[in-house]
């Protein structure tokens, strides 16, 4: 043991930080000794900006938070505003929301698998994973316009109504997909390295997770099934079969397991919503938050006068204040909207989980070897622009 | 979830409870906040273990003109609960809940940095997302949108 101690600066330019996190290392040798995170490089004043916009004009800020799940964010942020408003969604659009969301989510930890495996000196996953990506990038592209940032719903239903191409592309995705997974698992799961790399590395219990208040795939793999599409559903999340993986030793190689076997329930889900989809509206006509249908516009004049007011001045939601949180691919993702009955939020509050997340990163690397910070940060499957919005 | 013992037993320091959209609010005094945490984290028919969130809210030009608001979970039971504590504008202080939920660090950090309310008693309350030689605290009503500082 020497008396001295390195100082090392870890990001917030590195590719093991996924973004721009910056974490200044004391090191005895190899061994980390202390940690100190500085996040905020990505901070753009979200919040603020939310609180001069009106309520609709938000969703395409909520896309920039997680952008590797935009559209998790946009869930989170209607169903938010929608009880706010009181806004009864229709079946039809509430289960395009759970398909989007499950895809969404397959998307985001297939970058995660692709970037983490990576980090640890396995290339090929990266592919395989972003070989399955760019089939949904292209799902979304063909439905929304946009890969990253679909901002694909609205307040009170969705963007526009699905078509058959839709259907039949998650059909053709997910016919597909078991067998893909099976693929990245024969790359990992049992290989020598991968286990030596991951297991027994940055654990935490259950308990620690619940005092940081950590979520997600890192509270599960701990052993603790708590995952919010069961215990608050919304969005008809109910009336869907699927698991909620769960681990055992709260190390890296168990949020690995965890996520590869989520990955497998979230196709299981999404094609169980396309597949029994049901017919009728997909937006919440005639609700006062909601635009008027564009085919109205051109022969209705009370339909014009609407549009235009929403557009202008945005819709006012009574005074009060409420929090709605999802089971985003990170954990929860909640959205506290304070409203005093005029058209922009008092306030909103974002609760990533990201941001919280990491503050369990000291406690899994201190003591630990420098290679070990790698596999934690990748493990933790952070998005800057998410902890720092 | 029945607050009738919280209520009996923190007398006036607690109000009554506020039900809009499903969700429960109950306005605490500052005073009594850390007492109170404890007990209802520690309380077996309420339980809320898990801290979701933690945030400051600028209700200027109103008064009292901040909101410290707490957003609870409880794992066991499934149920939320939203605690609020009023702060004055002179004196925007509050004992920090970082004794109770760990997870309260960066949080109390966050609502340090952008609204200027101070925790006492947190363990390293510095700026967390601005830098530290920043100016100001952004999420506040008065602070502007856009322009440039004079030099």
């Amino acid at each position: 043991m020497s008396a001295e101690t390195l100082s090392l600066n870890l990001g917030p330019q590195h590719p093991s930080t996924h973004g721009v996190l910056r974490v200044v290392l004391e090191l005895d040798g190899e061994t980390v000794v202390d940690a100190r995170p500085d996040i905020g490089f990505l901070h753009r004043g979200i919040e603020k900006l939310a609180e001069n916009r009106t309520y609709h004009q938000v969703i395409v800020l909520t896309d920039r938070l997680d952008y590797l799940s935009a559209l998790s964010n946009n869930l989170a942020y209607v169903l938010a505003v929608e009880k706010l408003m009181g806004i009864e969604v229709p079946r039809r659009a509430r289960y395009v929301r759970v398909a989007l969301a499950e895809l969404q989510r397959i998307a985001s930890h297939l970058f995660w698998l692709g970037t983490h495996a990576h980090d640890l000196g396995a290339m090929t996953p990266l592919f395989y994973a972003l070989r399955e990506r760019e089939a949904l990038m292209d799902i979304f592209e063909t439905l929304a316009g946009s890969r990253l940032t679909p901002s694909f719903l609205r307040i009170g239903g969705l963007a526009a109504d699905i078509d058959a191409r839709f259907v039949d592309s998650v059909r053709a995705f997910t016919d597909t997909f078991q067998a893909r997974v099976d693929e990245y698992e024969t790359l990992l799961t049992q290989n020598p390295i991968w286990k030596h790399r991951t297991k027994g590395v940055g654990v935490l219990d259950a308990g620690q997770c619940i005092r940081l208040g950590i979520s997600g795939p890192m509270l599960r793999s701990a052993g603790m099934p708590l995952d919010l599409r069961k215990a608050q559903p919304y969005s008809s999340y109910d009336e869907f079969h699927f698991e909620i993986p769960a681990g055992k030793a709260g190390d890296v190689y168990d949020r690995y397991i965890v996520r590869i076997r989520e990955m497998r329930e979230s196709a299981r889900i999404a094609r169980q919503a396309v597949d029994g989809l049901p017919e009728g509206p997909w937006t919440a006509a005639g609700s006062p938050a909601v635009f008027p249908a564009k085919d109205e516009l051109r022969h209705n004049i009370t339909a014009v006068i609407r549009h235009f007011g929403l557009v202008m001045e945005g819709m006012k939601p009574p005074a009060g204040e409420v929090y709605q949180a999802v089971e985003s691919p990170r954990g929860e993702l909640g959205f506290y909207l304070v409203s005093d009955g005029g058209p922009r939020p008092l306030r909103l509050k974002v609760r990533p989980p990201s941001f919280v997340n990491l503050q369990g990163l000291v406690k899994m690397i201190r003591g630990r070897l420098l290679a070990d910070v790698v596999a934690v940060i990748g493990a933790v499957d952070i998005v800057l622009a998410e902890v720092d919005r | 979830m029945n607050l009738d013992d919280l209520r009996a037993r923190f007398g006036s320091a607690v109000g009554e409870p506020v039900t809009f959209r499903g969700e429960t609010s109950l306005a605490v005094d500052r005073g009594s906040i850390v007492a109170l945490c404890e007990f209802i984290r520690d309380d077996e028919a309420l339980a809320f273990d898990f801290l979701s969130d933690l945030c400051g809210v600028d209700r200027h030009p109103a008064a009292p003109r901040f909101e410290v608001v707490y957003h609870l979970y409880s794992v066991r039971h499934g149920h939320r609960l939203r605690l609020k504590v009023a702060l004055e504008e002179e004196d925007p202080v509050i004992d920090s809940v970082t004794g109770v939920w760990e997870t309260a660090d960066w949080h109390e950090r966050e609502c340090f940095d952008l609204f200027g309310i101070r925790f006492r008693n947190h363990p390293d309350l510095r700026r967390i997302l601005l830098p530290d030689d920043f100016e100001g605290h952004p999420l506040r009503k008065d602070f502007p949108l856009e322009g440039e500082r004079k030099p």
